[in-house]
């Protein structure tokens, strides 16, 4: 195996990880608030197809992705605006949001089919960025090296931030978040918003990066697979790093063992097209039970905040 | 617990996604009520934008005598399949189109419900008294694209994104690679199948994998222009699939495979205007304009051309078949005689792969 293949796979994996990565995060946060918003994949597909057309009107990708994690984050607010301010199911609410992103996204898509748009400049210096080995650090798209910062600081900011702290407090407490006087609605507004341009931001990921193309439904149910990994992170950010790129790995497995045949061929190809998601819960399951039976979840998750007085 | 509803929400929240919305009724009137029931969605720019641009022919051409409705991401399969055929027969449509192989066993089950309703099944084999089906020659295009490969591949390796396992894909895979080796006998396809017709990620994944292997040639019977892009990008000539895709592959799309189901559509609800339709099993083709093969890039030098000009009159005009044998298998086991040209019933319970195909089954 030579050091260019072994370079062309880690590249592959971290590309399918990255926009889970990104969604995951997003959702991350919105449940540590303690609201289940189920909308990721219409988020992600409503990022994917702003994303493109903002590019393609433009020409200028970084608009792109600032567009889309506008329009993923407004398509949020509709989901907040229902489920917050007007205590609606979440769960209803957050499905209709799926539907409802994929159906927009195609019709503001439309005008899109059949167009191909500019890609990102490189990140690093050329040199590095287009060299044989040293692109496997430096030849990616900015939004690869945006995904793993927004890891570690979304994992300081739950962790080590006073602000993460209230936020949590709202998800595991919000009657006892509210009385000693911090607004429960405002900062899951926030989570939301927050939630819906990062699912946003993955979106655009397909849209720009991976198939720099628009076809209705993109991103082919990525979002679900987003929504699974942080149930199956404990939401715990470092944790859904490695969810989401164990993932990628035994996706990039799957397609190269399929394209060698020969020793592979000992598995059927349905089952080599479920591994991705076998392997990633059973590993994510094994880390769990490690540490500990507490699954993590929220105390608060997905319960309406009805402020009595 | 959170967790274990939670998961049931998932999954319920899966289900949910799926449904299509079905349009409301219309209310006594003469017109034929014409029902499709789409795979994915007309935006795939493959396989359902093929059959709409189908169904928009067939709503401009009989125009006040029929009204179309359809119904977008049944599925390839499950339950949902079934309960959208039955709703457009419920509805009061005369005519369903189920434009999947998948969708055969729930044809079977709800035209027998619906004897006055008329089905007709694209890919499939099954027929009754109110239940046609119709396809369209796909091999046939795969034999020329397969010539093209086998006269400018240099490495003699191509790679070929399929879905299922499914006689339809089996004998693209054999019409390719028969093809490629009448040029060069040691031509070897590798074929990988995704499990879906429409991932553009995952086919564009799967199309890097075929090409960091070696492969110098992309050709795909799955549904996104995904991997006409990524070989644009890495100069890698490929194929288009379902409809032209040369805008995504300007440089090195070489042809694309485009299914025609316009003239089916309109011949059929003619004939049932008409009070003529009878069960039939239609196979269109080249000869027929039911496959088209889009003109040639201008990167395919002449000859090349030429050579794949002869293997496509030849299917035109009947001289030539790809699957005339010898065939050998993949254990070198004979499986179709010299001379011998299989009929249709074989072709299309095809699950032999010819030698040369290399593929986890």
């Amino acid at each position: 195996m030579s050091i260019e293949f072994i370079i062309a796979i880690i590249s592959a994996i971290v590309l399918v990880a990255t926009p889970i990565l990104l969604a995951g995060l997003g959702e991350l946060v919105v449940e540590k608030s303690g609201v289940l918003n189920l909308g990721v994949e219409g988020m992600m597909l409503i990022g994917a197809v702003t994303g493109f057309a903002v590019t393609s009107l433009s020409g200028n990708p970084y608009l792109g992705v600032l567009a889309a994690a506008c329009t993923g984050a407004a398509a949020s607010m509709i989901f907040g605006f229902l489920t917050l301010t007007l205590s609606a199911n979440q769960v209803a609410t957050g499905l209709a949001l799926t539907i409802f992103g994929g159906g927009f996204s195609a019709l503001a898509g439309k005008a899109f089919l059949g167009k191909t748009v500019p890609a990102f400049t490189q990140l690093f210096p050329t040199g590095l960025a287009t060299d044989p080995i040293w692109k496997v650090i430096f030849g990616y798209s900015p939004i690869v090296y945006f995904s793993l910062a927004m890891c570690v600081a979304t994992a300081w900011f739950l962790k080590r931030s006073r602000a993460g702290l209230i936020l949590r407090a709202v998800g595991e407490n919000d009657l006892s978040a509210h009385s000693i006087g911090y607004s429960v609605i405002g900062v899951r507004y926030a989570a939301v918003a927050f939630g819906g341009a990062m699912a946003g931001i993955a979106g655009s990921m397909f849209s720009l990066v991976l198939t720099p193309i628009w076809a209705e439904g993109l991103t082919a149910g990525r979002g679900w697979i987003a929504l699974a990994l942080v149930v199956f992170a404990a939401w715990k950010p470092y944790r859904l790093l490695v969810g989401a790129y164990i993932f990628g790995a035994v996706m990039t497995l799957e397609v190269h063992a399929k394209a060698a045949g020969g020793l592979f061929s000992a598995l059927p190809s349905e089952l080599w097209a479920a591994l991705p998601y076998l392997a990633t819960l059973i590993v994510l399951v094994i880390i769990s039970m490690r540490r500990g039976s507490r699954s993590g979840a929220p105390a608060c998750l997905g319960k309406p905040f009805i402020p009595t007085a | 617990m959170t967790m274990p509803t939670r998961r049931t929400i998932l999954k319920g929240g899966l289900a949910l996604a799926a449904l299509p919305a079905l349009p409301g009724l219309a209310f006594g009137q003469e017109k034929l009520k014409v029902g499709f029931a789409y795979l994915a969605v007309p935006g795939d720019y493959g396989w359902t934008y093929a059959h709409d641009v189908g169904a928009n022919d067939l709503a401009a051409a009989l125009g006040d005598k029929v009204e179309v409705t359809k119904v977008e991401n049944v599925g390839e399969a499950g339950p949902n399949v079934e309960r959208v055929l039955r709703e457009l027969a419920q509805q009061g449509h005369k005519l369903i189109f189920a434009t999947t192989f998948g969708h055969m066993e729930a044809c079977v089950k709800v035209s027998a419900e619906f004897p006055d309703v008329i089905f007709e099944h694209c890919t499939g084999y099954m027929t009754g008294p109110n239940l046609g089906t119709y396809n369209a020659r796909f091999y046939e295009g795969r034999a020329v694209i397969g010539t093209i490969a086998g006269h400018m591949s240099k490495k003699g390796v191509a790679g070929y994104i399929a879905s299922f396992p499914i006689p339809e894909v089996v004998m693209g895979m054999n019409a390719f690679l028969i093809a490629a080796r009448k040029v060069n006998p040691n031509f070897v396809l590798k074929a990988a199948y995704l499990s879906t017709w429409f991932d553009p990620a995952k086919e564009g994944a799967q199309a890097q994998a075929f090409i960091d292997q070696g492969c110098d040639f992309i050709t795909q019977h799955t549904d996104s222009p995904a991997p006409v892009e990524l070989c644009e990008r890495l100069g890698i000539p490929c194929f288009g699939q379902a409809s032209d895709m040369s805008a995504f592959g300007p440089e090195q799309c070489l042809t694309s495979i485009v299914d025609n189901w316009g003239p089916h559509y309109i011949k059929t609800a003619q004939a049932v205007l008409d009070g003529t339709w009878k069960p039939g099993q239609p196979w269109e083709s080249l000869a027929d304009g039911g496959v088209i093969i889009t003109p040639y890039n201008k990167n395919v030098p002449a000859e090349v051309a030429a050579a794949a000009d002869v293997v496509k009159n030849g299917q035109i005009d009947g001289s030539f078949h790809i699957f005339t044998g010898p065939l050998k298998d993949r254990d070198g086991a004979e499986f179709v005689a010299a001379g011998v040209t299989p009929d249709d019933g074989f072709l299309l319970g095809m699950q032999t792969y010819v030698e040369g195909v290399e593929v986890i089954g």
